[in-house]
């Protein structure tokens, strides 16, 4: 019998598959919050420059993710969720996701540092640095703190762009950085409340799994009650204003609520409205976040004018 | 004998090619208009000459001449 079949996948990865490396989503919130952290900046800086800032912070970010999504390969094909990135499924080779990972991460960082300053270059690498190794490698699979501590890579991108424009960081590149910090665990929390995850198939220590939900539900409110705090404190710096604190008092009244609500809740309740409150509070976090980044580019807006901030 | 130019491999990585090739020009479009406005930023264009490794006596302030 001459018949030969042949049993190998002759699959080519086209520049999708190498696009959903990069996690794109992830990366439209990193380009907004450093384009925001960029623009509401005390200097001026030239819209070409900052444009070739961005694309760098956009793809460091989009580089982190192919780091991580190289190292996770073997937790992402055991999980639903996960399953169908390009190195689970076989698209992308492991090897060519840590190679596109590592050119990515030197060329953003070794551009954004001829664009602009070493600053904003050293926190970029440490940003990449901190989401593949010290989240990723250490973290991840270690402790169910693990979005707590990770959380702090995505806060970067604000700081990052406010060193581009003026070469330091301050209170207010700190506070930016405080509120995605801080934000990221009820926000994460809420929605691990009310999906049905793997994780614990996978290994990873998620905080509803290793803790129960209703030490879950009061981490939510922990976390939110220390929030609001660095949301209203913001406001009252160079960068806030009226308008700013206006927003953000409302919508930190509008999230604490949620959490409080979360917090009164049992399973029983969550299985009789079908998990209503956990996901109205998820919707909730996601506005929060573009408000008071949104609040802070209209205040920037309405300095331009004179009527903007406290003066 | 025929010179056969299209090998299969080039229709299957078509796309790719063409999305490397796109991304090449855009990377010389942003070094390009880096420098644009690197240099323009200067000021005075005569101040490039000071990322030129070649000594350039003509920017050596006059201080010394005539001592």
């Amino acid at each position: 019998m001459s018949d030969i079949s042949a049993s190998e996948s002759t699959y080519e990865a086209n520049m999708g598959d190498y696009f959903a490396l990069l996690k794109p989503r992830v990366m439209s919130l990193v380009v907004f919050t450093g384009l925001v952290g960029l623009l509401v900046a005390p200097v001026a800086v030239h819209p070409f420059i900052g444009f070739v800032a961005i694309l760098c912070i956009a793809v460091g970010a989009g580089a982190s993710g192919a780091l991580n999504m190289w190292w996770d390969a073997d937790i992402d094909a055991r999980m639903r969720r996960t399953a169908g990135r390009p190195i689970p499924s076989g698209r992308v080779a492991p090897g060519e996701a840590l190679g596109i990972g590592l050119a990515l991460s030197g060329f953003a960082v070794v551009l954004l540092a001829l664009a602009t300053n070493f600053l904003a270059a050293f926190l970029l690498l440490f940003t990449i640095f901190f989401y593949a190794v010290v989240y990723s490698m250490w973290l991840k699979r270690a402790t169910p703190q693990n979005i707590v501590i990770g959380g702090a890579a995505g806060a970067f991108p604000p700081m990052i762009g406010w060193a581009v424009a003026t070469g330091g960081v301050s209170i207010e590149s700190v506070l930016m950085f405080a509120l995605i910090f801080m934000w990221t665990p009820p926000h994460f929390w809420a929605l691990a409340l009310f999906v049905k995850s793997d994780y614990g198939n996978a290994g990873i220590p998620m905080l509803t799994e290793t803790h129960g939900r209703d030490s879950t539900r009061r981490h939510v409110l922990v976390y939110t009650l220390l929030l609001v705090p660095v949301a209203i404190g913001l406001g009252f710096t160079s960068i806030g204003g009226p308008f700013y604190l206006a927003i953000a008092v409302w919508m930190n009244a509008w999230f604490l609520k949620g959490a409080f609500d979360i917090w009164r809740r049992d399973d029983a309740a969550c299985e009789a409205d079908k998990h209503k409150v956990e996901i109205k509070v998820f919707k909730v976090s996601l506005y929060y976040l573009f408000a008071h980044f949104g609040a802070l580019l209209v205040e920037a807006a309405l300095r331009l004018y004179g009527i903007g901030g406290w003066s | 004998m025929t010179l056969r130019v299209e090998h299969e491999l080039h229709t299957r990585r078509k796309g790719r090619n063409y999305g490397l090739g796109l991304i090449l020009a855009a990377f010389i479009a942003v070094i390009f208009g880096l420098t644009v406005v690197k240099v323009l930023e200067l000021g005075n264009a005569n101040q490039f000459e000071r990322f030129d490794h070649v000594a350039r006596p003509q920017l050596i302030p006059d201080e010394g001449v005539g001592e």
